[in-house]
């Protein structure tokens, strides 16, 4: 990820509810932008490594969210699954600029290779 | 440097010597591995639990996709290798992948043996080794005809009780004159014979089939003496055979099978193979100790440390049929120079047999009672002289020096190197050394940590064992359990504190119990979540980032995303206007698929979520609610047409039916609640097998409760006998309050009333008029703040985000 970062304006975040989550549609997917309850942002691909469900649906708790297919915990932080189940979605850079939210589409484009 | 190792198969053996070499030898090798099969590694031990429905197939993958991937190896599914290019090193799929190695694995496994007689290739005749052939059975199963299997072995019988737990009529043909006859006596082979019949497989023992009979399909057998034995599925379990094709085929020694040395290798220096395609020493294997065993060998081999080498050593069987408890090991045939002691209990349905040379254990059956077996498999492995305990040896361990009959007692006085799970070769030392060492507290976590008991779990009660020696007080089976790892509390400790303490709010919960975590996890929220609605209802603010997405958006979501809607439709009574109205929704929106549930109403599949406002705004308009078919909560209260139309019916249980569910709709409840009214004894509306159930007589309403037809299948049981509709009506909902206010989170009422029991409740509901009268009024009071309807709500705006995309990039035109 370069200085040249590309970052893509997405809102404000007020618009998710905390411990929530929003989704942001783009070429190359969906993508699942939540909110802690202590305020962070963290965004992923909307796609659990399980089974393709739609992350920005779960329950988030902490600094994860479950899948509301089949449980699955997902951190994230690193974008892995957590206990015993094995497997990992793309984490997206986002910046909060005083609750201006944008991510980076720049490294989007390039994990859509 | 990284070499390139390919691995052909992808069963328990190379999975298992995979985990040992990326642990011993990480980033040695970049592997890839050709599978003919078109999924990932899963435990093959477990396919009689999948066939019977004790597991399913999510529940026996032992690596899923993930695994491969953070392993960096590519994984070829429904790729069969047919060519091993041994001079240029490389192998060749059939669909025309060619790969080089450094160092080959082959692991293709075994094949079942077909017998060859006539109508062998018949549809319907198949045999028992991997899911696919599990998914045949199971679709076999649901016609409830007949069965056949051939084969009283191991995998036979197995087959046979699963068919026979799925509803089919299994006759099982063993060509022996007993059962199990490789691994039981004639004893023992007929005490199984007997509990197979118990449960109404019929045995025919020294059958010889002739041939298998039909024209386009399996019609049937026809054994020797010109027998016929109808069937429409016939199971081939007579044995299996090492694949060793595709080794012959590419110029390595091959005996029965693959041969290779105590080192796992060919007779090629850069080619191993293990796990039942292997011949190591004369003997071909099918249990997966040993198979294990060669994968911990050829791991360490492949990662340059030769020392290990593989030894043959005798593995226990055990049946895999619940209720059926039998072990044996070991050689158990008579002779001049070996003694035996036996012990029999005809009432108890026990056999005990050991065999003896020189005073030594060389063979060992048990069957009903067995679970001293790994201590005379110890005894045995170690060729101990038992002479001393000759007259109390068959009682087992807890006789032995007048110790107590403390049931622990006899795995206390294991050495440490006995081995108490045999499938994944784990030894007592090794458990209770990784409890103290990682300070391991559960079950699972000791399953995680040292693979005992995590494959056929027959183990499970000697691991649970060894955790109470090692851990004392600090494990107890039967302690609380938790409502997760959030909390020590269980369930009903909350509920309990919820009241007593009057929390109101889930971070009060969080607080004052002193939760682990900040704010909680998707197991606790939904629950504290519904304990607050239903203890507080005028006072606690819904929390909806804690309940699950389906009650987030008054939908169910499916497995691409999409979301079904189901409309109530009271007492499943509708009309052409209702139904216009669908099918105008259904037109407008393009509505994939429209389906007729088996609560009597109608559901509209494949809708996206941001339509949903406006499949309720045009549903609403025609007054249609929301049917909460996702909802813990009152689902629907199916009905027959009743006296208005049937000539058998008694009660006007259609009216009743609708006026039930007008009453309750909206109340959340601990997991979901469906009715039903039957008009006479019939029981057109299937109440018997419902939550809470109503079957009208000429007297008067008999109301049912606790029944199940999901997951368990169980029959209501009666609650009482009440004159009328009013009274029905009231008894039903002070029932409903009492499971509200004492369910746990997620507990269905059956499980429920198992656990406070079917006489307190009739007792409190039946029995006790104030109690009644005080339920039935907490009740309604909380149907005030309930009965609003969630779809009209959001029509109006409410939640509006949720249905929307937070924004849309990377679409120059469709941005806007």
């Amino acid at each position: 990820m370069g200085v040249d970062m590309n970052w893509i304006a997405i809102g404000d975040i007020s618009d998710i509810p905390l411990r929530g989550a929003r989704c942001v549609k783009t070429q190359q997917g969906k993508i699942a932008v939540f909110r802690t309850a202590e305020n962070e942002v963290f965004a992923i691909e909307d796609h659990c490594p399980h089974k393709g469900g739609p992350l920005s649906q779960g329950i988030v708790h902490g600094t994860a969210v479950t899948c509301p297919l089949h449980n699955w915990v997902i951190s994230l932080e690193t974008g892995k699954a957590l206990g015993a189940d094995n497997g990992e979605v793309r984490t997206i850079p986002v910046r909060n600029d005083n609750g201006a939210l944008s991510i980076a589409l720049e490294s989007l484009m390039m994990a859509a290779e | 440097m990284t070499q390139k190792l390919i691995i052909i198969g992808n069963g328990m053996a190379p999975g298992r010597m995979l985990e040992h070499l990326f642990e011993q030898a990480p980033g040695q090798y970049e592997v890839t591995i050709f599978n003919a099969e078109p999924r990932v590694n899963y435990d093959r031990i477990m396919l009689s639990p999948v066939l019977s429905g004790e597991k399913t197939y999510e529940q026996i993958v032992i690596h899923g996709d993930g695994w491969y991937i953070e392993n960096g190896i590519t994984l070829y599914k429904g790729h069969k290798i047919v060519a091993i290019d041994r001079a240029r090193k490389t192998v060749t799929s059939d669909h025309g992948v060619t790969e080089s190695y450094d160092k080959l694995v082959i692991a293709t496994g075994s094949v079942p043996f077909i017998i060859p007689v006539p109508g062998k290739d018949l549809p319907g005749v198949i045999t028992y080794r991997d899911i696919d052939d599990v998914q045949a059975m199971l679709l076999a199963a649901q016609s409830r005809e007949k069965a056949i299997v051939i084969g009283g072995g191991l995998l036979g019988l197995e087959a046979a009780a699963g068919l026979n737990s799925r509803g089919m009529d299994v006759t099982v043909l063993h060509v022996m004159p007993t059962l199990m006859d490789r691994q039981l006596d004639p004893a023992a082979g007929y005490l199984l014979q007997r509990a197979f019949e118990d449960r109404g497989i019929k045995v025919i023992t020294k059958a010889n089939t002739r041939q298998i009979v039909g024209t386009s399909k399996v019609e049937g057998i026809e054994l020797d003496d010109g027998t016929i034995i109808p069937a429409s599925l016939v199971v081939m379990a007579v044995g299996i055979r090492p694949n060793a094709a595709i080794a012959k085929d590419a110029g390595l020694a091959v005996n029965r099978g693959i041969v290779v040395d105590s080192g796992m290798q060919t007779s090629d220096g850069d080619i191993l193979a293990l796990g039942e395609c292997a011949e190591v020493d004369g003997m071909v294997y099918g249990l997966v100790a040993p198979l294990y065993d060669m994968a911990r060998i050829a791991a360490s081999h492949l990662a340059g440390d030769r020392t290990p080498v593989f030894v043959h050593s005798d593995t226990p069987t055990k049946l895999k049929v619940t209720g059926i408890n039998l072990f044996s090991l070991g050689d158990f045939a008579e002779g001049d120079d070996r003694e035996e002691i036996v012990l029999r209990d005809a009432t108890a349905g026990v056999y005990k047999r050991l065999v003896l040379k020189d005073n030594r254990i060389i063979g060992t059956v048990l069957y009903g009672e067995t679970a001293d077996g790994a201590w005379f498999n110890d005894l045995k492995k170690k060729a101990t002289d038992i002479s001393e305990m000759r007259e109390t040896l068959i009682f087992g361990q807890a006789y032995q020096g007048g110790s107590p009959l403390d049931p622990t007692a006899a795995v206390a006085a294991l050495p440490d190197d006995a081995e108490i799970c045999g499938c994944n070769g784990v030894c007592k030392g090794k458990i209770t050394g990784t409890i103290t060492s990682k300070g391991l507290t559960s079950l699972d976590e000791v399953r995680a940590h040292t693979k005992a008991s995590a494959s056929c779990g027959s183990c499970t009660g000697l691991v649970e064992q060894l955790m109470t020696i090692t851990l004392g007080a600090a494990y107890n089976p039967k302690a609380v359990q938790p409502m997760c790892g959030c909390t020590e509390l269980g369930h009903d400790d909350v509920r309990r504190l919820i009241k007593a303490k009057g929390l109101k709010t889930i971070p009060a919960v969080m607080q004052e119990l002193e939760w682990k975590t900040s704010c909680g996890c998707a197991k606790c929220r939904p629950a504290l979540n519904y304990y607050l609605v239903c203890d507080w209802p005028d006072e606690y603010a819904d929390d909806y980032q804690s309940r699950f997405i389906n009650e987030r958006v008054h939908a169910n979501i499916q497995k691409d995303g999409t979301y079904s809607v189901v409309p109530r439709m009271w007492g499943g009574v509708t009309n052409a206007g209702e139904l216009r109205a669908i099918a105008d929704v259904v037109d407008k929106f393009e509505i994939p698929l429209v389906k007729v549930t088996g609560g009597q109403r109608i559901d509209l599949l494949g809708i996206e979520k941001d339509d949903l406002p406006a499949v309720w705004a045009d549903l609403g308009k025609a007054g249609f609610i929301s049917g909460q078919a996702y909802a813990k909560g009152l689902r629907t209260v199916k009905t027959c047409v009743g006296s208005d139309w049937c000539r058998f019916g008694t009660q006007d249980s259609t009216g009743l039916g609708i006026r039930i569910e007008k009453f309750m709709w909206g109340s959340w409840t601990p997991a979901k609640l469906k009715l039903a009214v039957s008009g006479c004894p019939r029981n057109c509306a299937e109440a018997t097998c419902k939550d809470i159930g109503v079957i009208c007589v000429d007297s008067g309403f008999e109301i049912h409760f606790a029944g199940a037809a999901g997951l368990d299948i169980k029959g209501t049981d009666v609650l009482g006998l009440v004159k009328t509709e009013d009274e029905a009506l009231q008894y039903i909902v002070a029932l409903t309050q009492m499971y509200r206010e004492q369910g746990r989170y997620l507990e269905r009422i059956y499980k429920w009333a198992k656990r406070i029991g079917l006489d307190e409740i009739r007792r409190q509901i039946m029995g006790d008029a104030d109690k009644r009268q005080a339920y039935y009024e907490r009740f309604v009071f909380s149907q005030k703040f309930a009965q609003v309807d969630p779809w009209s709500e959001r029509v109006s705006g409410k939640d509006k985000h949720e249905f929307r995309p937070m924004a849309t990039v990377g679409y120059p035109e469709a941005a806007e």
